[in-house]
């Protein structure tokens, strides 16, 4: 019961970083310019979203390169599409920015974020 | 909690497409093709070796000194974008350059006839380079596309040493500036997938094909008989550059 609400007090916090803080401070991008910001949900459930994103982000990664299926709902593509977000001038900026949509979460937690090291931070306009 | 609204996924697709619409899926097999009509592409099913795609190469157009369909290609899938190491010899960054078609000039001693003709990968149907790869990155979709998942690959370059057309190339550096439809970075074996993200998007086409002014490259699917490149293959005298190894490639070239 103790290790319930200890777990409890620490998914509160970090809800705050992501509707809080994450909005509040970021690296450039200015709150509300995300698409995912104009809608209810996600593509899944936000609960489910946050537990096993990169569940999602995993299977769908192996099913495109090796079965060519580019269902959008669940690629990696597509979470930055949604919530890249833009700055002042209108530039997107880099999703893994810090305080950025991906960024905050995996900076608080010290969870190393691996994808951009090979994949897009914005969306790539002409040059996809 | 309601389920997720249609309008934005449709949003994301028809970016995806970029106009492609309806004429994608047409190189699927038929009863693909009728699941996937009503929202085109981008593909919902797995790939499937009712098609192979592959490609007839006219040598007798390829003009010498024209590297159009490499410039195509290095803009399609970023290579343009990458940059020499810092340190590197200019000499260097010829020899290491990531290149996924290169320009060869054969030349018959004997006759002194000189051929120039792009060399990429040349997608075998039995490609060495997958039997080496320690860890199943390098792998034959089953369309007939010789790719690597990166994701896997070690960057041990076994596959590089064991292709007979020199097609692979090796990400030495972090890469600065990444493209959606070309991931890439340092460590990972990389080589041409014949525009693999054109194939999955509904497109008919590959870069190189829709660059070369000559007309020298036809793309398209070989066991569909009807194809432009099956008709190409059945009506010019074609041959497998190293078919001595018989790997069963998936380029052909003409007059070589």
């Amino acid at each position: 019961m103790k290790a319930n609400l200890g777990f409890s007090l620490l998914f509160v916090s970090l809800l705050g970083i992501v509707l809080g803080l994450g909005t509040a401070h970021a690296g450039g991008g200015v709150a509300g310019t995300a698409k995912a910001d104009k809608l209810d949900v996600c593509v899944e459930p936000t609960d489910v979203m946050r537990r096993r994103h990169f569940d999602f982000i995993k299977h769908q990664r192996d099913i495109t390169v090796h079965q060519g299926i580019r269902k959008t709902d669940h690629s990696l593509a597509g979470c930055v599409d949604c919530h890249v977000r833009t700055d002042i001038e209108g530039e997107h900026v880099p999703i893994d920015a810090s305080g950025e949509f991906c960024a905050a979460c995996h900076e608080f937690t010290g969870a190393t974020l691996d994808c951009f090291s090979c994949h897009a931070t914005k969306p790539t306009g002409s040059r996809q | 909690m309601s389920p997720p609204t249609d309008p934005p996924t449709d949003v994301k697709r028809r970016r995806l497409l970029g106009g492609v619409g309806a004429a994608a899926a047409t190189a699927i097999a038929p009863g693909i093709f009728l699941q996937s009509l009503g929202n085109a592409a981008p593909r919902e099913t797995a790939v499937t070796d009712d098609v192979r795609y592959g490609m007839l190469i006219d040598t007798t157009k390829c003009a010498d000194g024209c590297d159009d369909c490499v410039k195509a290609c290095e803009k399609e899938n970023g290579l343009d974008l990458l940059e020499k190491p810092q340190g590197a010899s200019e000499a260097q960054w010829e020899m290491q350059r990531p290149r996924w078609i290169r320009t060869v000039k054969l030349r018959n001693n004997l006759t002194g006839r000189v051929t120039s003709l792009p060399m990429m990968c040349q997608h075998c149907e039995h490609p060495p380079c997958v039997d080496v790869c320690p860890t199943a990155a390098s792998f034959r979709r089953a369309d007939g596309i010789v790719m690597v998942d990166r994701h896997t690959c070690i960057g041990c370059r076994y596959c590089m040493m064991a292709c007979p057309y020199n097609a692979r190339s090796f990400i030495h550096e972090n890469v600065r500036v990444r493209t959606t439809v070309a991931p890439r970075g340092k460590g990972c074996v990389e080589s041409c997938n014949l525009c693999v993200h054109r194939r999955d998007n509904g497109g008919d086409s590959t870069a190189c094909q829709d660059a070369c002014q000559h007309g020298a490259i036809v793309f398209g699917d070989l066991k569909d008989p009807n194809s432009a490149v099956s008709q190409a293959m059945a009506k010019y005298p074609n041959v497998q550059i190293r078919a001595d190894l018989m790997l069963n490639t998936g380029v052909r070239y003409t007059d070589v």
